[in-house]
């Protein structure tokens, strides 16, 4: 177990290898209870809650979520966050744990009307990944779980425990992510295990979340993103709605994007033995470049692989990089991500 | 706990040794490898490479960690486990067997005797449990 933001959150429980493989090949169980989730009600909810984010749940449907980012004046990111809306007058915002308060004062200070309220202590949160994610969640609930596409959720009972069930995830696998009341959290993981055990269902932890997500080049808040650094740079223009109206951190972003991007995170292989650490410096013809936010030993794509920030001129498909893994320089090339396809 | 061999060294770092002829192999512990977690990648000494009692020596890594790896005598490095290159994971899978790293000539035999033994290591584990 180790400290996470506060929580004894498990690093593994049989090996992260054997849980990340679990996960891209049958399904694997996380207890990400830390995230947090605040929320926004009444009349004007969706307004002030679009207000503070990057993406547009104005043109997303009830029952839909969006990834967005929560910037500073900046640009930078507060936080990434999902955001849910259940109607006009309901949406709930999922942050990152260890961002919880900083993310509500932020929200309080900045709402053009409606004050969120921080029901963190409210939800738990289990995630359940993997291609055989869907059949296993399915034996525990009426809900038809084909109808809930991609980034949709609905509410519901699993194995009888009032749940948000989700289709989103931070594998890259199919999956959901169910928010239920912290006092029934047990019997939810309970039952799942139960009915997925046969099928290859594992419990999952913070080092197999880490690698399978690294795969897929999303980020990671404090190591990928923060305060510091911009969707536009981290590559995530996407979540960025230009035709949504304002919201905070768009002028300085808008000023990023007319001025030209800087510097990009972009997704590095290794071509000499080695692997990339979070804080490993990025050099280029033996001049620093950049800097590592993260990388390891990919167990799907069996490479050393590694995410960073490097100069726009430097961060197209091929550019050769060195990483300098404790002063001695070894190879990279920067590569199309995600890794795992 | 694991079956610590009764027949080799021990350090606080978590290395073992074992006499071999005039050489002395030298390896993680079972209570390393578990610590550590799958291991993915080593980095190895040359041979002819000289190291140090309590010196880093070589690097290994696991997913999630990177962690050095500590002399348990000094020497000069005589044989060096290169299949670890391909198959990192037999520190995992045979950490007193198949995935010993190096082979040392000692250039003072007697520091062995100034290492743990089984016993001792034992109850350093079971100090540092608690």
């Amino acid at each position: 177990m180790v400290d996470f933001a506060g929580w004894d959150m498990p690093v593994q429980y049989a090996g992260v290898v054997a849980e990340h493989e679990a996960v891209r090949t049958a399904a694997g169980m996380f207890d990400v209870s830390h995230m947090g989730e605040i929320e926004f009600r009444g009349e004007g909810a969706l307004e002030s809650a679009n207000a503070l984010i990057t993406n547009d749940l104005g043109k997303a449907a009830d029952g839909q979520a969006v990834y967005a980012g929560l910037l500073n004046h900046q640009g930078g990111f507060v936080d990434d966050v999902v955001a849910y809306r259940f109607s006009p007058e309901h949406v709930l915002i999922c942050v990152n744990a260890s961002n919880r308060e900083k993310d509500f004062a932020w929200m309080t200070e900045n709402t053009p009307r409606v004050q969120p309220v921080n029901r963190s202590d409210d939800f738990a949160q289990l995630a359940i990944q993997g291609p055989k994610a869907a059949s296993m969640v399915q034996t525990l609930t009426d809900l038809p779980l084909e109808s809930i596409a991609t980034y949709r959720f609905r509410e519901g009972a699993v194995a009888g425990v009032p749940c948000i069930v989700s289709r989103t995830g931070y594998t890259g696998e199919d999956g959901f992510e169910l928010y239920c009341p912290p006092d029934r959290a047990e019997r939810l993981w309970n039952a799942l295990l139960e009915a997925g055990q046969a099928a290859g269902l594992v419990p999952a932890g913070l080092g197999a979340r880490d690698t399978l997500r690294t795969e897929m080049k999303y980020a990671l808040y404090g190591n990928d993103i923060d305060d510091a650094h911009t969707p536009l740079e981290a590559g995530l223009g996407w979540i960025v709605k230009w035709d949504k109206g304002e919201f905070v951190g768009r002028p300085a972003l808008a000023e990023q994007k007319a001025a030209g991007v800087k510097r990009k995170l972009v997704g590095f292989e290794m071509r000499e033995p080695g692997i990339p650490r979070h804080g490993y410096p990025l050099g280029k013809d033996g001049q620093p470049v950049g800097e590592v936010t993260s990388g390891t030993q990919g167990p799907t794509v069996k490479k050393a692989i590694g995410i960073g920030y490097v100069p726009t001129a430097l961060a197209s498909e091929g550019t050769p990089l060195e990483v300098d893994i404790r002063g001695r320089p070894v190879r990279a090339q920067v590569v199309k991500t995600p890794f795992k396809r | 706990m694991a079956d610590n061999p009764k027949n080799l060294r021990y350090t606080k770092d978590h290395e073992w040794a074992r006499r071999d002829g005039a050489g002395v192999v030298v390896g993680v512990t079972s209570h390393a490898q578990e610590a550590l977690g799958d291991v993915v990648y080593v980095e190895l000494p040359k041979v002819g490479d000289t190291m140090t009692a309590g010196s880093p020596f070589g690097v290994v890594e696991s997913t999630k960690a990177v962690s050095e790896l500590f002399a348990p005598i000094s020497g000069k490095v005589t044989k060096v486990n290169s299949a670890l290159t391909d198959e990192p994971a037999k520190i995992n899978s045979d950490p007193y067997g198949a995935g010993w790293i190096v082979e040392v000539q000692p250039s003072d035999p007697s520091q062995l005797d100034g290492l743990m033994d089984a016993d001792g290591y034992n109850d350093l584990l079971a100090k540092t449990a608690t």
